[in-house]
């Protein structure tokens, strides 16, 4: 096994699926980087380095690199899908949902229900989210939640490069439209990434750290926020499941259920705002099916009902961090 | 441009098939039978027919909320759609979609759309893919006078130039997007400009016209399978009847319908000219409307008849079923 970023990772698998099957498209703002300058294609090679190389590869015909039109970008995702190609478009920050969110919630999550059951849109939107990198309010945010609303979605949060490559390829043999979220401070995570035709099932949580006590459940980033935690509670004798989701919709509910069964305690780590979210819906499934076995009343870290602020000392306040998953894991267990 | 008997006359039978169809619905939403929101093409039929005579089912069109007469003549089945717009189960969407979103990918139809300005960005990729496949095919987007404000649209005719894309924009200005005039609501009143302004080639002709149209589109499917880039056209046609139905259209003026249906009829127009040049006899013609209103009278039939969905569908079609 090579040791790869995460970003590398995507990149590899982009190169990897592209040569596999040729009805694999990219498309996106400066993904390739450059055209119409001086500099010309390639002269930036993609924004996040997660398309460079692309281009020289494979030819303009399938990496397309757009204006800047989100709607576009999404809608032509959407017509290659119908169409028997396998787009896999790229949102620069998760946040540009806001411009896109037409065809992503109006046409390619529903082409399936509405047409019957007749159509397939086997399109991936990668879509680079996520705060810590001090882009602020529009640069910054995780619409994860607001994605997993949205029947005819699936939505994927890799946390680690092994993770990355094996849904990333997932994503892109689906014949569901398919959000990827990467967060954009974990691109320079390492890790030990599988070597040749590696696939992970969407619906299927990972345990990143195996514990007795408490349950943490995270996606994206937040993992490596809760596994930072849990180690550091291992070492005061306190045993943590972090249960990292790796996709949203499908939600590994059997997961989360049995090792709160086991645990009898529930942290839930979500980045975006706790209103409507994914850590309300996790505590809510908790609360519904395995109310009984519950010690503690499920505790929520998530960031503050506020847009992402700006300064190192805002943003610091905003995100949730390893020490407030550590309170939060110990309140559970002070409850009485 | 040449266009044998046999085209002609299916032609015809295509734009009968959109009016008796519409003029058959007008009727039956009286009755109550058919739940939700119906948007009648009626007038309109000439551009539908005179678009899609030029097309093959490799070649895809997105039609919009009024789109009954874009699905019939991309050759979607006729009894499926009456029966989903009845909300059936053995309807062309399982009664899944409704007036709004009929689709027939296997026809080429990538369907109508509940949302202005929704299809134009899903042509430009169905177009990519055309240009993929590299075997001439196209994508058609078609548009009201209302989705030609909407930014999607722009942004698609943009890409679609950029790119090289093999699409086809064709704007169906009826002066109405709801129940504004193209007066207010569209700067400049020039449609086919705003496409040029893009760096595509665009038309302007009389939509009312099905040869003018044939003879048109002819032209600008050249033009686009020959990879000449993306093209425009701009249709000047009319509508019959309201925005939905049971628009009570106090907005229009006076007389100004029965003065449509008098002097803009593209079916009128269509059988006086074919006498004219004696292109098909009158008896030839008589003949495909008694053929089309049986069909229409047995899709009625069969639609009132059929079963509708049973609660248990609701949960099915939203994923792939990977059983």
């Amino acid at each position: 096994m090579a040791e790869l970023m995460l970003r590398e990772a995507i990149l590899q698998t982009l190169f990897s699926e592209m040569e596999r099957d040729e009805n694999v498209v990219v498309l996106g703002e400066d993904i390739v980087g450059g055209m119409g300058t001086d500099g010309g294609p390639e002269a930036i090679g993609g924004i996040w380095g997660t398309s460079t190389g692309l281009y020289d590869k494979f030819g303009g015909d399938r990496v397309i690199d757009t204006p800047i039109s989100e709607s576009a970008i999404i809608g032509a995702a959407g017509g290659l899908g119908l169409t028997g190609k396998r787009p896999v478009a790229e949102i620069m920050f998760a946040d540009f949902l806001g411009v896109c969110m037409d065809q992503i919630w109006n046409q390619m999550a529903k082409f399936r229900y509405m047409f019957g059951g007749k159509t397939e849109c086997p399109a991936v939107v990668r879509m680079i989210y996520g705060a810590g990198l001090n882009a602020a309010a529009q640069h910054s945010q995780a619409p994860h939640g607001i994605l997993t609303s949205m029947p005819g979605l699936k939505v994927v949060m890799p946390s680690t490069p092994a993770d990355a490559k094996g849904l990333l390829s997932t994503a892109i043999r689906d014949q569901d439209p398919v959000i990827f979220l990467e967060h954009k401070a974990l691109y320079a995570e390492k890790g030990e990434v599988p070597e040749g035709d590696y696939t992970i099932p969407f619906g299927h949580a990972r345990l990143a750290h195996a514990g007795e006590d408490v349950t943490i459940v995270a996606a994206g980033l937040m993992v490596k926020f809760a596994t930072k935690a849990a180690k550091t509670l291992s070492e005061q004798g306190i045993g943590c499941d972090v249960i990292d989701l790796r996709t949203t919709s499908p939600l590994d509910e059997e997961a989360i259920l049995d090792s709160v069964e086991n645990t009898g305690r529930l942290v839930v780590v979500d980045e975006s705002p706790p209103r409507c979210g994914l850590a309300t819906d996790i505590v809510s499934l908790v609360t519904n099916k395995a109310y009984a076995s519950l010690k503690a009343p499920p505790e929520m870290v998530t960031s503050p009902h506020t847009p992402v602020p700006f300064a190192r000392e805002l943003e610091k306040a905003y995100l949730p961090s390893p020490d407030k998953i550590a309170d939060a894991v110990q309140r559970t267990l002070a409850w009485k | 441009m040449q266009i044998s008997e046999d085209a002609l006359k299916q032609a015809y039978r295509q734009m009968k098939t959109i009016r008796m169809f519409e003029e058959r619905l007008h009727d039956e939403i009286m009755t109550g039978e058919i739940a939700g929101f119906t948007h009648l093409y009626a007038g309109q039929e000439a551009v539908a027919v005179g678009v899609c005579e030029h097309l093959d089912y490799n070649d895809t069109i997105a039609s919009t909320h009024r789109g009954h007469g874009h699905c019939i003549a991309k050759g979607c089945d006729v009894k499926g759609m009456m029966l989903e717009i009845y909300g059936r189960a053995n309807g062309i969407c399982k009664g899944k979609g409704g007036s709004m979103h009929i689709a027939d990918i296997e026809k080429g139809m990538l369907g109508a759309n509940g949302i202005v300005g929704g299809g134009p960005p899903i042509v430009v990729g169905a177009a990519l893919a055309a240009k993929l496949y590299g075997d001439g095919r196209l994508a058609v987007a078609f548009s009201g006078d209302g989705a030609c404000n909407q930014g999607t649209t722009f942004e698609a005719m943009n890409l679609a130039v950029v790119t090289n894309a093999p699409a086809i924009f064709a704007f169906e200005n009826n002066h109405y997007s709801e129940h504004t005039g193209v007066s207010y609501a569209v700067g400049s009143e020039d449609i086919a400009g705003r496409a040029e302004s893009f760096g595509m080639k665009a038309w302007r002709v009389d939509g009312c016209d099905f040869f003018k149209v044939y003879e048109t589109m002819g032209e600008v499917v050249d033009h686009v399978r020959a990879g000449k880039g993306p093209a425009a056209v701009e249709f000047d046609t009319e509508r019959f009847f309201g925005h939905f139905e049971g628009d009570p259209q106090n907005y229009r003026g006076e007389g100004e319908i029965a003065r449509i249906r008098k002097e803009r009829d593209c079916i009128t127009i269509f059988r006086e000219h074919a006498a004219k040049k004696k292109l098909v006899s009158k008896k030839d013609l008589d003949a495909i409307d008694k053929e089309v209103s049986d069909l229409i009278d047995k899709s009625v039939e069969e639609s009132r008849a059929a079963a509708p969905p049973t609660a248990e569908d609701v949960l099915t079609d939203v994923y792939i079923d990977y059983i």
